[in-house]
């Protein structure tokens, strides 16, 4: 299928788009300055590159279950984008282009989709918070990490991200009410893929409209196209900038499509038709959209593509170097970092897996 | 073996009750660190106990605050608020509202620490007031301990007299992990005690002989020491000596004062309120059993509430929650066997 005949998905009635799916600017008076075009773009690629080889190495049985996020990358690419540096991201699992935007090493990623405890020693500087397997529990932690940097006067943000299943949990009510009630600079992103493994959105809720629910918190809710990088952008750089003002939190829903299964170990092929995703993959790719603009302006090459691709292939070879020389794992990793000083039978219990070590 | 005091030679002291003892501790926390926050549902009007009384007013609504109404929430904040650095102090209403925050207990507080690899670890107190024998309605009257007790990563602390209430509780707020704090919601008025004016800490994980004897070990905490010790003292005039040990903490537990008791009367018997089925007697009985059996003349008796909920028709919660009668009739089956 081709952009042109590309049909309109009601999922997307009523969003924000900067740049039509075949790259046709729609809102001039969106478009952020050229090394912002640029860095959304080599952004969205590096991370739709790292999330293929991630697919791969899984394959290899060089990670363990890999969340993959291809084809939603323009959500989290300009979403993180749009924040400045000490401003705070609580991902969920699915939220690995958002912790590469946010400068967490290609190693670190590796070695944490490895189930490696180095891989979970998150940098506290980056501000980017490990990836959330619970559902919906880092919403409550966003309103009160805004809630510290407010009473702090600090300026600084927090933004948390979540699914369109998970706005089923009762954190998210919970959490996104908290920071409403309390004013908190926190921005809500519902990355609206339109599935929660097999569940597609119309089961989930008989609301058709997530945003709408920021009315019911005091908040205003925008709803934008997810795979519009440029308007993904704007809307995070407005409910920033909001919340930096004092004026609270925002509830964004960023209509995007999970075109790939739910995770490595996920089959689709059991509960949907693969077409609507097909034609999301095809018709709505978010690099291609943003390519075929910075083309139309003479600002993008296939030579400069092949030297991002290429750059990114050598980064992620030399990252699993690294991550293949991360220190063979003790049992004390098991008992480490429970408290701050292990309870005296915590101790008893190392010296049992020693032994049981001994043994074999 | 004595009752361990911290209390420095020369501080002035007072007499209060618990809640006034709580009280005191929370305005020297605010009043030591800027970090302290203190909030949860009607905090800021001093709470439903009175244990935040005046302190909105003395510290303001940026530390001490209402919150929307929901458990879970006022953990998920507490957790964020650690996460940035702050030293949050969560109360939850009544221990028994402690259930829909369980997912942020478990699956948040405990192991952020762990999941972070020590880079985000989280300094919070969470207040519960906890326990029965106020006939207070459905729900108000549980003892969760055992719950979070099942949970790695948090503490749990107990005390059962208001000098040990002020002194744990200034002891919880400067340690670097999640520490629960159940009150007595039984002892809050019930009891008085002298309580040293200013800072002062009670070490977490060491246990209080509340009372020295030698043909039985009692091991109880919170709202059941003062009915041990009575037990304790209806005992003696049967000329028996019972050993009464104030766990004070659950988490991390006395192993040392626990051996030695036993050791000491080779007969155990464990007193709480919550039911008998994986209370934190079970725990305890566990413990004993594996490392100090050879010691023990009797087996081990529990004196528990029962495998039920705490009753929602409280005109008969008398017969739940164990009483000095029960503690009695458990001391002489271990002592009689």
């Amino acid at each position: 299928m081709t952009a042109a005949t590309l049909l309109p998905d009601p999922r997307l009635e009523g969003t924000l788009s900067v740049l039509a799916p075949d790259g046709s600017l729609l809102r001039p008076d969106l478009v952020p300055d050229d090394e912002t075009l640029l860095s959304l773009y080599t952004g969205m690629r590096r991370a739709r590159v790292f999330d293929d080889r991630a697919m791969v190495l899984q394959r290899q049985g060089k990670l363990g279950v890999y969340p993959c996020f291809g084809g939603m990358e323009a959500t989290q690419v300009g979403a993180a984008t749009a924040l400045e540096h000490g401003d705070w991201v609580l991902p969920t699992y699915r939220g690995t282009a958002l912790a590469m935007v946010r400068g967490m090493s290609l190693a670190h990623i590796l070695l944490a989709w490895r189930g490696h405890p180095a891989g979970y020693q998150v940098d506290p500087e980056l501000h980017i918070l490990p990836f959330y397997i619970p559902i919906a529990n880092q919403i409550p932690h966003t309103a009160g990490i805004a809630l510290a940097e407010k009473r702090r006067g600090t300026g600084r943000v927090a933004m948390a991200f979540i699914g369109d299943g998970g706005t089923s949990e009762g954190d998210f009510h919970v959490g996104v009410n908290f920071a409403g009630a309390f004013g908190a600079p926190a921005i809500f992103v519902i990355e609206n893929n339109g599935w929660a493994i097999s569940t597609p959105t119309s089961v989930q809720t008989a609301a058709k409209n997530l945003a709408s629910r920021a009315e019911g918190y005091g908040m205003p809710g925008v709803r934008v196209d997810g795979n519009d990088v440029l308007a993904m952008y704007h809307v995070t750089r407005e409910a920033a900038e909001r919340a930096r003002r004092g004026e609270g939190p925002t509830l964004i829903e960023a209509i995007t499509y999970r075109i790939l299964p739910h995770t490595s170990s996920d089959d689709p092929g059991r509960y949907r038709e693969e077409t609507e995703a097909q034609a999301w993959k095809s018709g709505r790719d978010p690099g291609k959209r943003l390519r075929a603009y910075l083309e139309s302006r003479g600002m993008w090459s296939e030579a400069q593509e092949q030297q991002v691709m290429q750059a990114m292939e050598a980064e992620i070879k030399a990252a699993m170097l690294l991550a293949d020389q991360a220190p063979e794992i003790l049992p004390e990793a098991l008992l480490e970092h429970i408290y701050a000083e292990p309870l005296p039978e915590m101790l008893e219990q190392l010296e049992e897996i020693r032994a049981l070590g001994a043994l074999e | 073996m004595t009752a361990t005091t911290e209390r420095q030679a020369g501080q002035k002291s007072k007499t209060m009750t618990m809640v006034a003892a709580v009280n005191d501790a929370l305005r020297i926390a605010l009043e030591r660190d800027d970090k302290v926050m203190l909030f949860g549902e009607d905090v800021g009007m001093g709470g439903v106990f009175r244990a935040s009384d005046n302190l909105q007013t003395l510290y303001g609504e940026e530390r001490v605050f209402n919150t929307p109404l929901s458990e879970a929430g006022i953990m998920g904040l507490a957790v964020g608020l650690g996460i940035a650095g702050e030293k949050p102090i969560a109360e939850l209403q009544f221990a028994g509202f402690i259930y829909p925050a369980l997912e942020q207990i478990n699956a948040q507080m405990g192991r952020y620490r762990q999941r972070t690899q020590g880079n985000f670890p989280l300094s919070i107190v969470v207040r519960a007031p906890y326990g029965g024998g106020i006939h207070s309605p459905e729900m108000h009257a549980d003892s969760p301990e055992g719950l979070v007790a099942a949970v790695p990563g948090v503490k749990i602390v107990i005390p059962s007299t208001p000098y040990d209430a002020k002194g744990l509780l200034l002891a919880a707020v400067d340690d670097p992990d999640p520490v629960f704090f159940f009150e007595s919601i039984k002892l809050y008025r019930s009891v008085k005690g002298e309580v040293p004016e200013g800072h002062y800490t009670v070490p977490l994980g060491k246990a209080r002989i509340a009372r020295e004897g030698s043909d039985c070990t009692v091991l109880c905490y919170g709202g059941m020491v003062e009915v041990c010790l009575e037990a304790a003292a209806a005992a003696e005039g049967a000329g028996l000596s019972v050993e009464v040990v104030d766990l004070r903490s659950l988490v991390p537990l006395d192993l040392e004062t626990i051996a030695a008791s036993v050791q000491k009367t080779g007969r155990v018997v464990i007193v709480h309120e919550a039911t008998r089925r994986m209370g934190f007697g079970a725990e305890l009985s566990a413990i004993i059993a594996e490392r100090y059996i050879e010691y023990l003349h009797a087996p081990i008796v529990r004196v528990t509430g029962w495998d039920a909920p705490y009753p929602p028709f409280t005109a008969a919660e008398h017969m739940y929650r164990p009483d000095a009668a029960r503690v009695a009739s458990g001391i002489r089956k271990v002592v009689e066997y």
